[in-house]
């Protein structure tokens, strides 16, 4: 009884952000979450304070974890001085440190947005770069998305003068030094260290799944799957 | 007493020499923006900005989707904040809301835990031989073009008043859940009452609308737009926002945030594709502005100057009411003044049969 939340509380953001809880559910009443999915951060915060092992491991298990957006409108509400997004922070962190995140729909995305957003931070330095935003992949970006990928030196070049080149300016390459220097803080700060667990269990699910470990296949499976249980 | 209580929500902002953090999302969506405003603070304010070519992301997308660790994305910030100081600067400004939570929650972690300060320093200097110099200021770019509003209604073109009718624009603004949510002693007007966006609609002539979802999310919420799975959530939030908005006929929206701006003008796009529903008059969408946009159209600026021809939403029914000359073909020129076709029309620019702006309140 309370090994997941002594490891909880290793995680200096579950330090700040979980104290006790008086079940008011304002936390639940701004959260654009609860209101979309079937979830409720005050539960959250309940089922992590009663330290109960099993309770706190389904939960990694869970596709629950992973509704919140992160948007942080709980964190200036609490009464309590608690922020449920901290929690569900730790909480996503150790689900993923344990290879627990495999075990549900919405926690198996994490390869995707490792591999689309992580991976691209390794390759560029930035989180997204325009041909990211590809348009098959993003019909919601609508007709003029399209017109600019197409058109993208065209366009960009109208307002920075160095678009994927060396130099200051918008969406400059950034030079290889820098981009050494970011590859050894993922180094050093355990950064690679997470993308591979994140690979890691993935693989392993994979396989148990069907797939011939975590291909291009699966990934598209995790970005793409709705079993629509969620509401 | 009244007066008191107002003090705790204001903060001390840098007057000159700055140094600039673009965003991931800002230059990629809106990179005409990013131009103006060193364009607005250089040009047109005479302040030193120092832009520098070898500054990476904060990695905020990835940390807020639980890929990137804690400690990683401490170390990113702090090589972002030696290169500040290797530069010569100490006022840090940083043009995205998610990045601006960032750093603002960093410093903050870093007073409050000192052993994780401790350790970024160490893991910077091992990884990169710099080392960590904390900035004096720190504010978003949204706070600087405050700073300087009445500076920019003195220089101003063009008010935001509609010239046909000569009243002042109805302009919904949208401050961005991070901007002041995480830490609200770190916005102007922290999270109860946001101000930075309201005090340049008012002093530069337009009227802010007041709606009941105006603090609600963007719909962001970062793995719930990242996966294709998750998007429901996204524009289901928006959708409620600009539900909420409409009724109080907005000429504008304009947006704190570079995501939130483009998820605001994409999803309107989306639901008008899905289901022939607009919100903006005469059936078509609510064009969405950045706030250097905003500044920029005050200032005089050429619009497709501004990039704002990469809107989904048209904006040229705003500019006629603001009686902004333009030339439309310019529109569609490329970065040498060719001409390189035209998107593909969109129901959102077309006029739509549901049209939520007509309802009575
Ligand atoms: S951060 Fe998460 S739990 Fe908190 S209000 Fe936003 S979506 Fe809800
Ligand atoms: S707002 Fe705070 S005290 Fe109220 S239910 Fe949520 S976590 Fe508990």
């Amino acid at each position: 009884m309370g090994k997941y939340f002594d490891m909880l509380l290793e995680d200096i953001r579950v330090q700040e952000g979980l104290r006790s809880c008086m079940n008011c559910g304002v936390c639940t009443g701004v959260c654009p979450a609860a209101e979309f999915y079937n979830y409720d951060p005050r539960q959250i915060v309940n089922i992590v304070l009663t330290r109960d092992d099993d309770e706190i491991e389904r939960l990694m298990r869970s596709d629950v974890i992973w509704y919140c957006g992160e948007c942080m409108s709980c964190r200036p509400r609490c009464p309590r001085g608690n922020t449920p997004a901290y929690v569900i922070q730790g909480l996503r962190t150790l689900s993923q440190r344990l290879g627990l995140f495999v075990e549900s729909e919405k926690g198996r995305q994490q390869l995707a947005i490792k591999r689309l957003i992580g991976d691209n931070i390794l390759r560029t330095g930035y989180c997204i770069v325009p041909r990211n935003v590809v348009p098959a992949l993003h019909p919601e970006q609508g007709a003029v998305w399209e017109w600019i990928i197409d058109h993208d030196k065209e366009l960009y070049g109208r307002f920075t003068p160095v678009y994927g080149s060396d130099g200051a300016g918008a969406l400059r390459k950034i030079d290889d030094e820098s981009m050494q220097e970011l590859h050894r803080i993922f180094e050093v700060s355990g950064g690679k260290d997470f993308y591979a667990t994140i690979e890691r269990h993935s693989e392993r699910k994979a396989r148990e799944m069907g797939y011939d470990g975590a291909d291009d296949d699966y990934m598209m499976h995790t970005y793409t799957t709705n079993s629509e249980q969620h509401y | 007493m009244k007066r008191a209580s107002w003090q705790e929500y204001q903060k001390d902002i840098a007057d000159d020499k700055y140094y600039y953090a673009r965003s991931c999302i800002r230059q990629n969506f809106f990179p005409g923006s990013e131009r103006a405003f060193l364009d607005i603070l250089r040009g047109d304010l005479g302040r030193d900005v120092m832009d520098d070519p070898i500054h990476t992301s904060c990695t905020g997308i990835g940390y807020h989707s639980d890929v990137v660790p804690l400690e990683t994305i401490m170390t990113v910030v702090a090589r972002q904040f030696a290169l500040m100081g290797e530069a010569g600067y100490e006022n840090f400004i940083s043009s995205c809301i998610t990045s601006f939570g960032i750093y603002t929650e960093i410093l903050s972690t870093w007073e409050e835990f000192p052993e994780t300060e401790e350790r970024t320093r160490e893991y910077l200097y091992k990884a990169t031989g710099r080392e960590l110099v904390k900035p004096r200021s720190l504010a978003h770019t949204s706070d600087i073009v405050f700073h300087f509003r009445d500076e920019i209604a003195r220089k101003a073109k063009r008010k935001l008043v509609n010239v046909y009718t000569g009243r002042p624009l109805r302009v919904v603004e949208h401050i961005g859940c991070h901007y002041a949510k995480i830490f609200p002693k770190s916005g102007i007007g922290g999270s109860e009452f946001p101000y930075v966006l309201a005090g340049m609609i008012e002093s530069w002539g337009g009227e802010v609308v007041d709606y009941p979802e105006r603090r609600h999310c963007c719909g962001f919420g970062f793995r719930n737009y990242l996966v294709q799975a998750n998007r429901g959530y996204s524009i289901a939030n928006s959708q409620k926002k600009l539900e909420s908005m409409s009724p109080y006929k907005p000429d504008f929206i304009v947006g704190n945030c570079p995501g939130c701006s483009m998820f605001l003008d994409r999803w309107q796009y989306a639901i008008a594709e899905m289901e022939g529903t607009t919100y903006g008059a005469d059936g078509q969408g609510i064009p969405v502005l950045t706030y250097e946009e905003m500044a920029g159209l005050v200032l005089g600026y050429d619009p497709w100057e501004l990039g704002m021809q990469m809107h989904q939403v048209d904006v040229e029914p705003l500019l006629d009411k603001m009686g902004v000359e333009y030339d439309p073909a310019a529109k569609y020129l490329g970065r040498d003044g060719r001409y390189i076709g035209k998107p593909e029309r969109a129901a959102v620019n077309n006029g739509c049969q549901r049209a939520i702006y007509d309802i009575k309140l």
